[in-house]
């Protein structure tokens, strides 16, 4: 009698206070510093019903431990620690922020196992109706790695609404892979045949602690069914294996290539200057550094269009590296025609004033280039191998370049210029070609793609005075490796460079690739000094 | 004008022969006693008195004089541009380094008596091949000329067979130091990785804190520089310095008369390369400290510069050049840090433009002259074709 009374009163208690405020949510969240562990789990279950997306923060705190009351007005506020030692609490309802707050003030809101593993799964079950397509496939996943018969149930049952071929999917994997730990031998072998495809790490751990349970049973003892189990899932496993490291391989292709294409950008322009003209500049990793310097100007101009800021930065770069490239022509580069080492020599006294020059203007600090939006990201291909958006634009871009200048250099009449001067500067001049022209504006393009190159690298390093003369030796290199005067043999050298670095990599760790790609080039240059594709010719020196 | 009784000194043959040595050997010497007496003999608050911080300075210049004057004697005289001499230096100075390591003993922070305190660090238990005898000073010494000959045997002979050279040669140079470097840095190497061999104590039971041993120190780097300026005065001037020095003007026409140019080449650049590592060697007791940063490629330009601004093809003018050079980085840097790399850069493409044959070449090319101009004068009657030209 006294029981029912009780239930009547905290039944019409709580309808007062729902129609007391406006929102359930808030109510819900009110009543927790007055629930035990006893009684706490209804309301929980209530507020995940709630469409609110405070909903999450409430359940992850809680289940973080991090969810507290004020003992002064039962306000609850999730709490975090600051470095002096006292908490910041944060009220849930209202979203205001209590600086210094001291624990004795406060008192936990008590959770047990029990009710922790309720949350989970009340949070997975908030994940898996999630309107975005990502977030239930992210859910899906953290089951499949982290099953529980709880969770498996729910997923079953999501199973019959869900619409996108995707979550389908991975739902099934993960009803199997279940199925694979706790059925019977017989539907196991069926579920091995299904699971053959996966590329998913949760079924091959599965599959091997399969093969791991077969194999401590003796092989006498073993059923037919058994034996049959064990020899598909080893066939399964090899193939799973097969197809990784095909991924694998893929995968360490790709970033050999986006690799390779950054040393392309940096060394096409000196494939210009260096192996065209003849010229060694010394300063060429320094109109790499000005063309990043450019991009981090540009998007401090214009810090409301960071995703379109590169689109200008492109031109800008190259116009600044090209037009310092041609300065630098004319007045310096010119005098010293026909003597290589002291062009090398002036070249890089250059360097070192437009790195000081740098230095003076924007501190010797690194500068952080944002990123825009669509660069970031990734195309997930399939479980173990994705794309980054960064990378394949990069390949992209070094690869039109290269095209772009290919073509300028074979198809304009500039082009041609250029190449005619390089073959025969004597000849040139008497068919009327302006040399002095040609070579200053031959200069400039090397250097402005030289910045081009920068605009790229801002993206990938931090920008600083010394980001150019990290690049200056790898990019000598690859033209010399490539075959002076041969674009083709750039393209080459620096792609099997980058991929051969990337290759070695897992293998010694990335500074003695380095160390081993620098002391392989040394050797294949002794051995052929004019690298992969010498230029034909009668000359002699 | 010069009087005629001091003409016919310098026309001595025997003085010909020997050139500017006897200067630069008095040279050293007088300073060497100079710094000596005036460091040890007066104290501290007399006017005559030169400080400890001054002398080890001043030989830490010797130093990169020897260092200049093998980057002259290939690049100079064999018209082999290296890009990579710091590496010889700093494989030199690394032999130096490992020896005087061994002598800190059980002195170290962790007590090893056996292990450096960097290994300790990285729980290593026992030395790594590559350090046995490492506490013999006479391995020491044979390391310093073994370390870098051997790299300049193996690399020159390569390179110098396959007939790279030019600026081919100086970018793989340039590779060869910027490779080293990355592996220096490495803590597997096990060469102290980052921080490199510091800590030094004593050489030879004598602390390197000391004046005395500072003193001579710097005596030795002197006498070094002198030893060193005389044999490659013997090397330039003798006939394979002659070939050498044909190599340089024109490598295929030394070819085709016979010669075999690469082995030359080979000679002449292990010969620079030891010079170097003694350079390097000397380098590190009075420095105290060694470092994978000495392996960076730019270290190997500056050493350059020395020469180009010095005048290349003229030893003492490499010594002249590594002195100003290095005086002027020091003031530089102390006054204002900002210009040094300015005034570096611009002295680059200034004496390549300008001064090709650097103070050694501009100074008697001024006096050369001067001399013309007055000769025009007191005859006022030569004409343009029989002024000798000046190149």
């Amino acid at each position: 009698m006294l029981r029912t009374f009780c239930l009547v009163i905290t039944l019409l208690m709580s309808v007062f206070s729902a129609s007391a405020y406006s929102d359930e949510f808030e109510t819900l969240v009110q009543q927790l510093p007055h629930k035990n562990l006893r009684n706490i789990t209804p309301v929980l279950t209530q507020i995940a019903e709630q469409d609110n997306e405070q909903v999450r923060f409430v359940l992850t705190e809680a289940l973080n431990g991090d969810l507290y009351y004020l003992k002064s007005n039962k306000q609850v506020v999730s709490i975090r620690k600051t470095s002096s030692g006292d908490y910041t609490a944060t009220q849930i309802i209202g979203g205001q922020v209590l600086q210094n707050q001291s624990k004795s003030d406060m008192k936990k809101i008590k959770t047990s196992n029990s009710i922790r593993s309720e949350i989970r799964g009340l949070l997975a079950q908030i994940d898996l109706t999630h309107k975005n397509k990502n977030v239930r496939l992210g859910a899906v996943k953290q089951i499949l790695d982290d099953p529980s018969d709880d969770s498996i149930n729910l997923i079953k049952a999501r199973l019959t609404q869900e619409e996108d071929a995707d979550v389908v999917e991975l739902i099934e994997t993960a009803i199997a892979v279940n199925q694979l730990k706790n059925a019977d031998d017989e539907t196991k072998l069926a579920t091995v045949e299904q699971l053959k495809q996966s590329l998913e790490p949760a079924v091959r751990n599965a599959m091997v602690a399969q093969i791991n349970r077969l194999n401590e049973i003796d092989a006498s003892e073993l059923s037919a069914t058994q034996k049959q189990l064990k020899n598909e899932l080893n066939k399964a496993i090899e193939s799973i294996k097969q197809q990784r490291s095909v991924y694998e391989f893929i995968e360490n292709l790709f970033f050999g290539l986006s690799l390779g294409s950054v040393l392309l950008l940096a060394a096409i322009g000196l494939a210009i200057t260096f192996g065209v003209m003849g010229v060694i500049n010394m300063a060429h990793g320094e109109m790499i550094m000005l063309g990043a310097y450019t991009t981090y100007v540009i998007q401090q101009m214009f810090p409301q269009w960071i995703d379109y800021s590169l689109f200008i930065a492109i031109p800008a770069a190259f116009l600044v590296s090209g037009f310092v490239g041609i300065l630098i022509e004319r007045g310096v580069i010119r005098f010293l025609k026909g003597r290589p080492l002291e062009t090398l020599l002036a070249t890089f006294g250059i360097s070192l004033i437009l790195q000081q020059l740098v230095r003076s203007v924007f501190s010797p600090l690194n500068r952080t280039v944002a990123a825009p939006e669509w660069m970031s990201g990734s195309w997930q291909i399939n479980p173990i191998f994705s794309i980054t958006f960064n990378r394949l634009y990069i390949v992209i871009f070094a690869l039109t370049v290269f095209f772009a200048l290919l073509a300028f250099m074979k198809r304009s009449s500039l082009g041609l210029h250029v190449r005619a001067v390089a073959q025969n500067r004597e000849m040139a001049r008497a068919l009327s070609v302006r040399s002095d022209r040609v070579d200053a504006i031959t200069f400039g393009l090397g250097s402005g793609i030289a910045g081009i190159a920068g605009v790229v690298l801002s993206q990938l390093t931090n920008v600083g005075p010394n980001l150019g003369q990290s690049y200056i030796i790898d990019s000598f290199l690859v033209v010399v490796f490539g075959g002076v005067g041969n674009l083709w043999g750039t393209l080459v050298a620096a792609m099997s460079l980058g991929t051969i670095n990337k290759f070695l990599e897992p293998v010694t760790g990335s500074v003695l690739a380095t160390i081993i790609v620098l002391v392989g080039l040394v050797l294949f240059i002794q051995k052929r000094p004019k690298g992969l594709f010498p230029q034909k010719g009668r000359a002699a020196e | 004008m010069i009087p005629n009784s001091i003409q016919s000194l310098f026309s001595n043959s025997a003085f010909k022969k020997l050139g500017s040595l006897p200067f630069v050997v008095g040279c050293l010497f007088i300073t060497t006693l100079y710094v000596a007496v005036c460091n040890l003999a007066f104290p501290a608050d007399s006017a005559l008195h030169v400080s400890t911080y001054t002398v080890t300075l001043f030989g830490k210049y010797l130093c990169y004089a020897l260092l200049a004057l093998a980057v002259d004697l290939v690049w100079g005289y064999c018209g082999i541009l290296s890009l990579g001499h710091g590496a010889f230096f700093a494989l030199g100075g690394y032999a130096m380094g490992m020896y005087l390591m061994r002598q800190i003993g059980d002195r170290g922070v962790y007590g090893n008596p056996e292990l450096p305190d960097f290994m300790v660090f990285l729980n290593w238990d026992s030395l790594p091949w590559y350090w046995a005898g490492s506490d013999s000073f006479i391995w020491m010494i044979v390391m310093v000329l073994a370390g870098p000959g051997l790299l300049a045997y193996i690399f020159g002979s390569m390179a110098f067979r396959s007939r790279v050279s030019g600026v081919y040669l100086s970018i793989m140079t340039q590779a060869v130091t910027y490779a080293l470097m990355l592996a220096f840095f490495r803590n597997e190497m096990g060469f102290g990785g980052n921080n490199g061999l510091t800590d030094f104590k004593d050489i030879l039971g004598f602390s390197l804190q000391s004046d005395t041993t500072r003193v001579v120190l710097f005596a030795l780097t002197a006498t070094f520089l002198a030893l060193g300026f005389a044999l490659c005065h013997f090397i330039v001037n003798s006939k394979m310095g002659r070939v050498v020095t044909a190599i340089r003007d024109s490598e295929n026409r030394v070819r085709f008369i016979g010669y075999k140019p690469e082995h030359y080449k080979v000679w002449i650049f292990v010969v620079s390369a030891m010079l170097a590592g003694i350079a390097g060697a000397l380098y590190v007791p009075q420095v105290g400290i060694i470092n994978p940063g000495e392996f960076s490629p730019l270290n190997s330009i500056e050493m350059v510069v020395w020469v180009a601004i010095g005048g290349r093809g003229s030893l003492y003018g490499a010594i002249i050049g590594a002195l100003v050079v290095s005086y002027a980085k020091t003031r530089f840097t102390a006054i204002m840090p900002e210009a040094w790399l300015y005034a570096l850069g611009g002295l680059f493409v200034l004496v390549t433009l300008l001064l090709p044959k650097g103070i050694a070449g501009f100074v008697p090319a001024i006096a050369d002259k001067f001399k013309a101009n007055k000769s025009t004068k007191n005859t006022q009657s030569v004409s343009n074709k029989t002024t000798p030209e000046v190149k």
